[in-house]
């Protein structure tokens, strides 16, 4: 080994480079060292002064500080959290109506007969033009002129809720109530990944560190209403509970039952938690440091832009993929016959008796079947089947055909499908309480690693479902109600 | 319904005792066992802030406390057990700042730069913050993972004094947590942060000074880019170019003999941080 030669000036990357100019700095810079602890002290004493309040002094208004005392209140604090959700289901109740039925002229009114002019002008068969216009092409116009306006409108006002940081406020207002059920309080906060998306609300489950307490909030992420069901209890709260009302109020009613769903099945989440702690998963409730994070002001715009690229486009995407396959067989079900009834009827007069007994019929179950890969597409389904049985015409145009339709023409429709007050009701419940979507499922058992615990993901929710809703049609049928 | 059908599934444990909650009572006094320590807490402060009643707090030890500035000159360690974890706690003097004008300055010091804890824990005197957060921002020049345990709240109640400490948390960037220490209040909760902070679950992201001079600031700068030359990996370059400009022998001499580089290499070569997977 050579002995290296030291260059005369010192090379950079060597220690008495670094020293050398240090030193000469040093020099250079005048009282460094009382310069540098000036700042420091400074620094100091403004951060001293904005966090100590002197006697006598009024604390310094801080508006965060005071936004969390209300928001966060004993007495107001779930309150306004209902105003703010039922605000935000009023706005989009109110507003959705008029781009759906644009849509629905332009997808199902104006597109719809010239893809059949232009099939019948090429020759197709009637069975491929049936199942590709009449089966794939509907279902999917269907779910875009339905899902489309409601999800624009919800989910930027949602999203712009998050941005402002309130949800972690009310992650806070629920905790203490998860932590009396023997739940983790971190379980409000999957509880609101899953308003979105139950499958994405069983993956934030993940925040949980104990496996008990996880598997609490993975089994009862499915009570948390996600964007597939929104629109149905949107639906059926519009054209059969806001009917009830007079017409100002109307969108208010509406809005006030969706969020009564919603809150329901909050209830339904303690209730199975509690339920849950106390049974197959004892034990003790760990504690957690949930940070606030300051309040920020919305980005509106850029909120807008990706809460509709990220979320509505994605989840009607997510629909229309669900509902192409679907719709195919949907129609392929009420086309080919079995003994002089369509697959579709015999599967329908089978479940029916079922169904009236717990206050839905044989078409809403049949529809669930049809849905379980996306809940997006029950309505669709539902109305499809319901011009089956009853041999409606001049709304759609024969088996298997999905339809153009506004609220008082689904309105009819279902009435001479024999739905009533009763059936909107239990099935606005149904649709909370039945099992995750396959998606969903496939996530939970990806989590868990148990097909058991899958299952019971299942069991659960459908068990409540078919108890409660028998229970409101028995009370209902006692009390003279219709249905 | 069978109850005896849903068994717990193979992915769960049959107890709890990864559970949080399982712990949170359980502190463990180790005392002067410190045995296979997995982290190490450095407890620094101003004088008579009440570190060694926190240290004796924690550790079960009788260290000698007493209500003058200056009591401990040399560093006490410790040990205690929290969730499933050992860690050991290094008491260093109490100074007003780390500059090593004097001996127990530069324990504090040196033990802070050298000595890697995993987590320093800052006592803080709640009725004297302007001048205790002196140190608070000096020792955020040397490490990130700071915990702020801001102690003798009883004492500024009792002065009319109200300490805000979201807002201090905020604006420095890292957990503070209220406490008591003679009554242990609060205890819960700093344990629970030590181990996250340690475990890297909490990220701290502390205030960095921005408000010298111009001059000042070109000239660390500079120096600052030579000794990030020298020593890439090492973490604190801003303030071994303070201390060189500031003309500190140690430090000019911990360069000049590549001790830096020593700790340097340590810090990228066994990370201790246990991200967790998200």
């Amino acid at each position: 080994m050579s002995a290296v030669a030291q260059p005369p000036l010192p090379e950079r990357g060597t220690p008495a480079r670094a020293l050398t100019v240090a030193q000469s700095l040093r020099w250079q810079t005048a009282e460094f060292h009382e310069r540098l602890m000036e700042s420091l002290y400074g620094e100091a004493a403004r951060l001293a002064d904005r966090a100590v309040t002197r006697p006598g002094q009024r604390p310094r208004f801080d508006l965060d500080r005071t936004l969390d005392r209300i928001v966060t209140s004993r007495l107001w604090g779930f309150p306004l959290m209902i105003l703010l959700l039922a605000g935000v289901f009023w706005l989009t109740i109110s507003l959705a109506n008029i781009p759906s039925s644009w849509l629905s002229s332009i997808l199902i009114g104006t597109v719809y007969p010239a893809l059949q002019n232009a099939a019948q002008s090429i020759g197709l068969p009637w069975w491929l033009s049936g199942l590709l216009i009449d089966g794939m092409y509907l279902a999917a116009a269907w779910v875009v002129s339905v899902m489309l306006p409601p999800m624009a409108i919800f989910f930027p006002l949602f999203t712009l809720l998050e941005d402002f940081g309130y949800l972690p406020r009310v992650a806070f207002n629920l905790d203490s109530i998860f932590r009396k059920s023997g739940a983790h309080g971190k379980q409000s906060l999957s509880m609101m990944m899953g308003f979105g998306c139950n499958a994405a609300g069983v993956v934030a489950t993940r925040i949980i560190d104990s496996p008990r307490e996880r598997l609490i909030a993975i089994l009862t992420n499915n009570f948390a209403l996600c964007n597939g069901r929104w629109p149905t209890q949107i639906l059926l709260a519009t054209i059969f509970i806001g009917a009830l009302a007079p017409a100002y109020l109307a969108g208010l009613v509406s809005a006030l039952a969706v969020v009564g769903i919603a809150v329901l099945g909050v209830l339904i989440t303690f209730g199975v938690s509690w339920a849950l702690s106390r049974s197959v998963l004892r034990g003790e409730v760990s504690s957690f440091s949930l940070e606030l994070p300051p309040y920020r002001p919305p980005r509106i715009l850029q909120t807008i832009y990706t809460s509709i690229i990220d979320r509505t486009l994605i989840v009607l995407w997510r629909a229309v993929v669900f509902a192409v396959p679907a719709g195919a067989a949907i129609w392929l079900s009420a086309n080919i016959t079995i003994g002089g009834a369509s697959l579709a009827e015999h599967l329908i007069n089978l479940l029916n008796p079922i169904g009236l007994l717990v206050g839905l019929n044989g078409v809403i179950l049949v529809a669930y079947l049809f849905a379980i890969p996306a809940n997006e597409i029950v309505i669709p389904t539902i109305l499809m089947l319901t011009v089956l049985v009853t041999g409606t015409t001049g709304v759609g145009s024969g088996a298997g055909v999905m339809f153009e339709t506004d609220a008082s023409g689904t309105l009819a429709l279902l009435t001479a499908g024999g739905w009533t007050l009763l059936t909107a009701v239990n099935l606005m419940l149904f649709s909370l309480l039945h099992n995750p979507c396959s998606t969903t499922l496939a996530t939970i058992y990806k989590e868990t690693g148990s097909r058991r615990w899958t299952v019971l993901s299942a069991v659960i929710p459908l068990a409540l479902g078919f108890t409660l809703t028998f229970f409101v049609a028995q009370i209902w049928r006692l009390a003279g109600g219709a249905g | 319904m069978n109850r005896q059908a849903l068994p717990a599934p193979s992915g769960m444990p049959a107890d709890c005792a990864d559970c949080p909650a399982h712990h949170a009572a359980n502190l463990r006094r180790l005392g002067v066992d410190m045995q296979d320590w997995d982290y190490v807490v450095a407890l620094a402060g101003n004088p008579n802030t009440g570190k060694s009643t926190v240290f004796n707090a924690l550790t079960g030890l009788r260290q000698h406390t007493g209500n003058w500035p200056g009591k401990t000159v040399t560093r006490a360690e410790g040990g205690f057990e929290y969730a499933g974890n050992r860690f050991k706690l290094v008491d260093l003097p109490g100074t007003y700042s780390l500059l090593a004008t004097s001996a127990d300055e530069e324990v504090a010091r040196d033990f802070l730069l050298f000595g890697q804890p995993d987590v320093t824990l800052i006592v803080v005197d709640a009725s004297r913050l302007e001048r205790n957060l002196n140190l608070v921002l000096q020792v955020f020049e040397i490490t990130s993972r700071v915990i702020i345990c801001l102690n003798l709240l009883d004492e500024a109640r009792r002065h009319g004094l109200q300490v805000d400490e979201r807002r201090l948390a905020r604006d420095l960037g890292v957990p503070v947590v209220p406490t008591v220490a003679r009554t242990r209040q609060g205890f819960d909760l700093l344990l629970k942060t030590i181990h996250e902070v340690a475990s890297g679950r909490t990220v701290c992201r502390p205030h960095r000074i921005q408000s010298e001079p111009p001059e000042l600031k070109r000239a660390i700068a500079e120096v600052q880019q030579e000794v990030e030359a020298l020593f890439p990996d090492l973490p604190n370059a801003r303030w071994v170019a303070l201390r060189l400009l500031d003309g500190d022998e140690r430090i000019i001499e911990a360069v000049r003999q590549g001790e830096l580089a020593d700790l340097a290499s340590t810090i990228t070569a066994a990370p201790r941080l246990a991200m967790e997977a998200t």
